[in-house]
């Protein structure tokens, strides 16, 4: 366990290591100058030069990496080439949004569809494990912006209980603004994931009950519920729990779309700001912040599964696959 | 008295087709019944009626009565109460039988516990003691150990212990040998034979291998589609077959003259 | 997530147990009324898409409107002169409705040419790749797939100009890092098999494998996914107009149209729905597609359904 925890640990340093330099280069190599944000359409070749100089663009690549990754090194995201703010305290702040909405949304949709996704296979032969599988088969198929629209229709514009989007300014000192502003967003991100993760758990359980450890407890005259307590919770949360694993990650990278419907100053609506700005230091501090997530949460699944399953103990090699 | 009773069962899909059609057989206290077919005869369903564990959506008609209970109508409460005392099963694939992330020995110790009330050291020792009679060497590290991580001959009869454990009149066994190596599978067939002696267990022993039944039991019924088409004595029906069928089903029993030398040198 | 769920790999595909395949009966009966039933499910599909597909042909020949056509009341009502009403600009809703449908096909079918293009070749490449260059591709695809589609697209949107080519190219792009690593994984499942060592020793040259063996053997998993990528590119393309990095005006796309009437959702709410219904009803048709495609070509996972 200690040598697989440190290959593991080695493996997440070389991938963002990898991840940096992959990022960085990729930024460079796009069309696109940043100091062409900092000045106004008809600037000079020297007004532009002197914003290319003050930003540090005109240094070679090399030059402009290592420091970079120096800043990175001394925990200093850098700072923004159009706010001219430092890059690190804004991600703080917008994560102060991002988590709490990514967390709530995940634990509801987990709260959702588990009994929802064992449901849909315990109960496949009856009309409503068929309506809960049509009901996430139309779930994947709704764009996540589109129920946020008609949640907001229904519950902010119609009904008036809860605001239509928006943040309180000053966030958290207002704790029940801040929680009746996100409780929409939540529910949005929620319904969307939890229609896939539904199809996940129905098929993790179909796969325990059908199986021959199952029919063995039960043939040895253990109840149907003992059994599944006692067996199928176990296999079946290893399949799902990857699959949980990538969607938290990508439920935090992604609540973009979710942040933009509901105007949410979020860690996605930086990065959309970000990006049609060519402003590097907040598209790289976002998306470097974003990938350490990535990473820790693909290394915390993994090791969950490890836990539970002991085939993958047992496996040779602790790398990644 | 008979210890097994099936009479006109009938097993029906969803849709009505039957896959089992009024199938009867008895087998009595300590005795030992062969039931023989080709994949596909309703020979694996029958044993699955008897524990009434049919897969959903599949149901049975007819009277199976297993220790006085009439299994066809009986609540899932009465048959948590039979499967396991009065008939226990072991299945084809040792390796899908077994809960892949559970240690062989708590796997073990829930029947004990369950059945028997078994505790602390007391169950400790059940469990050891259990591993021990279906002959595993090292029945400490066995009991430690996770199904993957022992050999498929040892996880079939970890298996067989697990069936053995509450001590069950009946001992159900589905292509016990089917999924072991050759060199194996004779072992394991001389030693359901001797434990079941010991225990004078009834046993009923599902395979497609006339050779392998002849081996352990002493009468035979033969399906086909769903029927039995033949019955009786297994060294008449391998001898004299009548149907068509089951001549198929002796010429193709492969160690069919050393399994017959094995019994009549006994 | 939000809306642009990644891998699109069913979960069916994953953790088959072995030896729980030895076909009873049962099994075997269930199986095949639940092919029949399952060929209901390509049927309803073909039509739920098709409906779509047919008004994006039709918007080729003819239109209610022209797309540019203002002259319109602004924020009618459904009624005579206009089916489903018009936009705030006067607009008619059925005529950009119609031409939004041709551009999500478009989005939905340029993407996963792209994804399957440079998918099928670099997982191919990966699954014959030496150990260390097998595994850096591994590894760095699944980086590429923990991060959302959405996200990627819009860095390459952003780099490049807001065009409907421009989101093709970003969806297609990173798509194909999942349909790289879906084709690693089943190139080298194939690969393992005996009767491919059984060629390779007959002297069957590598390029003769891959076209004699591996791809007949991989298709079907291969096209199920790409079915199922089909629906996530038109999500994803909607999502990217709606963040107004789509095709630019005067072309409708759906989730342009959507940002446009979400203001007066409640004063003109047929902008606000029309739009969201069609592109439902084009992804629902699209994976009922893929699952019922998946049943008839793919006969392990079959008995997984119902």
């Amino acid at each position: 366990m200690t040598r697989y925890l440190l290959r593991r640990l080695a493996f997440l340093v070389v991938s963002l290591v990898l991840a940096s330099v992959v990022l960085f280069l990729l930024l460079r190599m796009l069309p696109g100058d940043p100091a062409n944000a900092l000045t106004s359409v008809g600037a000079s070749p020297e007004q532009i030069a002197a914003a290319r100089h003050s930003i540090g663009s005109d240094k070679p690549l090399p030059e402009q990496f290592t420091h970079w990754i120096g800043q990175l090194a001394s925990g200093d995201l850098g700072t923004s080439f159009v706010s001219s703010l430092p890059v690190g305290p804004e991600v703080l702040a917008r994560l102060n949004v991002t988590v709490p909405l990514t967390l709530a949304a995940f634990v509801l949709a987990v709260v959702i569809a588990v009994p929802a996704g064992f449901a849909a296979a315990y109960k496949r032969h009856t009309w409503y494990g068929a309506l809960l599988s049509g009901i996430s088969q139309l779930g994947i198929a709704v764009p996540v912006f589109w129920l946020g629209m008609i949640l907001i229709a229904v519950f902010a514009l119609n009904a008036g209980w809860l605001p239509a989007g928006g943040f309180p300014p000053d966030g958290w000192a207002q704790p029940a603004e801040a929680v009746r502003s996100l409780i929409l967003p939540v529910v949005t991100i929620a319904l969307v994931m939890s229609a896939s993760l539904i199809r996940y758990v129905r098929s993790a359980t179909l796969d325990v009950l059908d199986s021959d450890y199952l029919r063995t407890a039960r043939a040895l005259g253990s109840s149907f519920s003992g059994a599944m307590w006692r067996h199928g919770l176990r296999n079946a949360s290893v399949p799902v729990i990857s699959v949980l694993g990538m969607e938290l990650a990508s439920t935090l990278l992604g609540a973009v779309v979710v942040e933009s419907v509901y105007a949410l100053p979020g860690l996605g609506s930086f990065l959309a700001t970000g990006i049609s700005q060519h402003d590097y230091p907040v598209i790289q501090g976002v998306l470097f912040v974003s990938t350490l997530a990535v990473l820790v949460i693909g290394f915390a699944a993994d090791l969950v599964q490890r836990i539970i399953d002991p085939r993958l103990r047992d496996r040779l090699s602790g790398g990644a696959r | 008295m008979t210890l097994l009773d099936i009479r006109d069962l009938t097993i029906r899909t969803a849709d009505g087709r039957v896959l089992v059609d009024r199938l009867s057989l008895t087998v009595s206290p300590g005795e030992r019944l062969g039931l023989i077919g080709e994949s596909g005869s309703g020979k694996s369903l029958t044993t699955l009626a008897v524990l009434g564990l049919l897969p959903e959506g599949m149901t049975a008609t007819g009277s199976v009565e297993l220790a006085g209970t009439q299994i066809v109508e009986a609540s899932e409460k009465q048959l948590n109460g039979v499967r396991g005392r009065d008939a226990a099963i072991v299945f084809q694939e040792p390796l899908t039988a077994l809960d892949p992330l559970m240690r062989v020995g708590r796997q073990l110790a829930e029947p004990l516990r369950r059945r028997r009330g078994l505790r602390g050291t007391e169950l400790k020792r059940a469990v050891t003691q259990a591993l021990e009679q279906v002959r595993l060497p090292e029945p400490g590290r066995i009991a430690r150990a996770f199904p993957h991580q022992i050999s498929g001959g040892q996880r079939q009869r970890a298996a067989l212990a697990l069936a053995l454990a509450c001590e069950p009149k009946l001992l159900i066994a589905d292509e016990p040998t089917t999924a072991l190596d050759v060199s194996v599978q004779a072992e394991m067939l001389d030693l359901v034979d001797t434990l079941v002696r010991e225990r004078e267990m009834a046993v009923l022993f599902v395979s497609h291998d006339l050779a392998v039944v002849a081996r352990i039991t002493d009468r035979a019924v033969v399906m086909k589609d769903g029927r039995a088409v033949e019955r009786g004595d297994v060294r008449e029906i391998v001898r004299h077959p009548r149907q068509e069928y089951t001549k198929a089903l002796v010429g193709s029993a492969r160690r069919l003259e050393s399994a017959l030398d094995v019994r009549s040198a006994r | 997530m939000t809306g642009v769920q990644k891998t699109g790999q069913a979960p069916e595909e994953t953790g088959r147990t072995p030896g729980t395949s030895s076909a009873t009966p049962a099994k075997s009966v269930e199986s095949a009324k639940q092919g029949a039933r399952r060929s209901y499910t390509l049927i309803a599909g073909c039509v739920l898409a098709g409906l779509i597909v047919l008004l994006a042909a039709v918007s080729f020949v003819w239109l209610p409107y022209a797309p540019d056509d203002t002259s319109g009341t602004r924020l009618a009502a459904p009624g005579a002169g206009h089916l489903l009403g018009t936009d705030k600009l006067g607009r008619d809703l059925f005529t950009q409705l119609m031409t939004g449908s041709r551009i999500a096909v478009e989005a939905g079918l340029g993407s996963v040419l792209t994804a399957a293009l440079i998918g099928v070749s670099l997982g191919v490449l990966s699954a014959f790749a030496l150990g260390w260059l097998d595994d850096t591709l591994a590894a760095f695809l699944d980086i590429l797939i923990a991060f959302p589609t959405l996200l990627l697209a819009m860095l390459i949107v952003a780099a490049r100009s807001a065009t409907l080519g421009s989101a093709v190219l970003a969806i297609g792009l990173a798509q194909s890092a999942v349909v790289a690593r879906l084709v690693r994984i089943l190139v080298k499942r194939v690969l393992a098999q005996d009767y491919i060592t059984a060629a390779r020793t007959s002297g069957t040259s590598w390029p003769r494998v891959v076209a004699g063996h591996v791809l007949p053997n991989i298709w079907p998993t291969l096209v199920v996914n790409l079915a199922l990528q089909f629906g996530l590119a038109v999500l994803a393309e909607a999502s990217l107009s709606y963040l107004g990095l789509g095709a630019p005006p005067p072309n409708a796309s759906w989730g342009r149209m959507l940002q446009e009437a979400q203001a007066t959702f409640t004063t003109a709410p047929a902008g606000a729905l029309a739009p969201g219904v069609l592109l439902v009803l084009l992804v629902i048709g699209v994976n009922l597609i893929a699952d019922g495609l998946r049943d008839t070509l793919d006969p392990t996972a079959r008995r997984r359904r119902a």
